[in-house]
């Protein structure tokens, strides 16, 4: 099927009493009044609007008049239910790896009971990666950049910080490398923040690195999974030395990314919790799991929605206080945004980016480490499957039928396979839940986005 | 226009296969979800 295939498409929604149209296929964002919304709910007027009709199917108000002849003229302008433009044969770059996750240490000082990789080991056997298979995994990236420049390594784990040394040394080999090759490389550390003290707090609060630090909100919400081997709560420990790093960094290049489960679906008070620790670059992501007490489920959806709208007030209350503040997902580039190539190919697991595991072990990211069947290779052996890797160039947005009917397909991307992998088992097949919540959370992005937009045309023209 | 305020007319595709540059969608913060379209154009 080709591009032009995709029909014309508008998904008009709310987030917090106020209404927006997004065009699909072109990107545009309209904010609607009620009289335009209400219009843009009723399925004959959307079908007229689509078909081009000047005249509206049936009688309508004077208002609703003035809103349906605004419409018409978006739709004219090819703002409104516009056409997909044509992409040359190759949708993408050619094929060239840009980023590793290095599980540095299949190892961890918690134990978190919801952790996706098993409590660190990933459900194998724990260790940690030496800088030998460190550097040749470097070595690998590099090669296989082609004609990138800029690359990416992500130190991950379990916990990185048990094995500083190697990353210490792996940082100062990839830069000298790099310098070499003419690469670029933008370094990321995840850390659960229990040994981000002494030598490790030093050494990463002077770099440039991009540091995520693991911390979910609220004690009691911390607490109730991110705990030590032994079973004491890791909260205070974790809060005090992420505030350090934070302080010592002056604020920049870092997230506190925390998770939330079905135990605290009231999670923008975590929000709250972290603004009022002093965090200003934040992320909270549903966790990732099909069962287990913390596992998320349809029925929480009406509540999570409701979440969701409440932290998009909340940062828009912050915004406008001049207090603002980072929440990832809403993050949204609505004037900067990324060239549909790059919406169509998602986000380049098994091709561009892989992870590598201590013995070496090639996966097509962070979450397949483990399953068997996803193996790819080993940066020792120089072995690859080619083919597993070709597979996953090859899946796109639009090969997946559900996503190519999504509204919030160029936005999202398809998903997150690993994900669809572990809910439905099949790549292609999105899972259920997954798509609500982010269908949302694009939603109050694009509204956060919109609103922070029009203060400032008023703030220009007033 | 009285009823509807465009925020932005999009972005329709810039023409070319895209350089490839920008970031990993799922790297930089969260690991657990891909959304590409907060990821910014590297191409200026
Ligand atoms: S929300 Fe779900 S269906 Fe829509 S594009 Fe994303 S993965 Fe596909």
């Amino acid at each position: 099927m080709t591009l032009s295939a995709l029909a014309p498409q508008v998904h008009s929604f709310a987030v917090n009493g106020r209404g927006y149209a997004l065009d699909v296929n072109s990107g545009a964002l309209h904010a609607l009044d009620e009289a335009a919304f209400s219009l843009l709910q009723r399925e004959e007027i959307r079908r007229a609007l689509a078909s081009g009709s000047a005249a509206p199917p049936v009688p309508l108000t004077p208002a609703e008049q003035e809103a349906w002849a605004e419409l018409t003229l978006l739709v004219r302008q090819g703002t409104l239910y516009s056409p997909l433009a044509a992409l040359p044969d190759a949708p993408t770059a050619p094929p060239a790896l840009k980023a590793l996750c290095l599980h540095v240490a299949h190892d961890c000082n918690l134990r978190c009971a919801y952790c996706f990789a098993g409590e660190g080991g990933f459900g194998g056997e724990r260790g940690l990666m030496s800088a030998e298979v460190g550097r040749r995994a470097l070595d690998f990236l590099i090669e296989r950049s082609g004609r990138r420049r800029r690359l990416a390594v992500d130190f991950f784990g379990g916990e990185p910080l048990l094995n500083f040394g190697a990353v210490k040394e792996l940082i100062a080999y990839a830069r000298r490398r790099g310098g070499e090759a003419g690469k670029e490389f933008a370094f990321t550390l995840t850390t659960n923040g229990v040994a981000l003290r002494g030598e490790a707090l030093e050494y990463l609060a002077s770099s440039d690195l991009n540091v995520v630090l693991s911390l979910d909100g609220r004690p009691e919400v911390h607490d109730r999974w991110r705990r030590r081997p032994r079973g004491e709560g890791s909260h205070a420990a974790v809060l005090a030395n992420c505030r350090d790093f934070v302080a010592r960094r002056g604020g920049t290049n870092y997230y506190v990314r925390g998770t939330f489960t079905r135990q605290n679906l009231d999670f923008s008070a975590d929000v709250a919790y972290l603004l009022a620790a002093g965090f200003r670059s934040l992320s909270l992501e549903p966790v990732v799991a099909s069962e287990g007490e913390w596992a998320l489920a349809e029925e929480d959806l009406p509540r999570l929605f409701d979440e969701y709208d409440r932290l998009a007030g909340l940062y828009l209350a912050e915004h406008r206080a001049g207090r603002p503040f980072t929440f990832y997902h809403f993050n949204l580039a609505l004037f900067d945004a990324p060239c549909l190539a790059r919406r169509l190919s998602g986000c380049g697991a098994g091709h561009e980016y892989l992870a590598v595991t201590p013995s070496g072990d090639l996966y097509p990211c962070h979450q397949f480490v483990g399953r068997e069947r996803f193996r790819m290779g080993n940066v020792l052996s120089g072995d690859l499957n080619e083919e597993l890797m070709a597979q996953f160039r090859s899946a796109n947005v639009l090969t997946k039928p559900a996503c190519r009917e999504c509204w919030a397909r160029f936005h999202c991307s398809g998903g997150c396979q690993a994900n669809h992998h572990l809910f439905t088992g099949s790549l292609e097949e999105p899972y259920a839940l997954g798509c609500a919540l982010q269908r949302k959370r694009i939603e109050c992005a694009l509204a956060v986005q919109a609103e922070l937009a029009l203060d400032q045309a008023r703030a220009q023209a007033g | 226009m009285k009823h509807v305020v465009t925020i932005t007319t999009g972005n329709q595709p810039r023409a070319g296969g895209g350089c490839g540059e920008c970031q990993n969608s799922c790297q930089s913060a969260c690991k657990t979800s891909c959304t590409v379209g907060n990821q910014a154009c590297e191409k200026k």
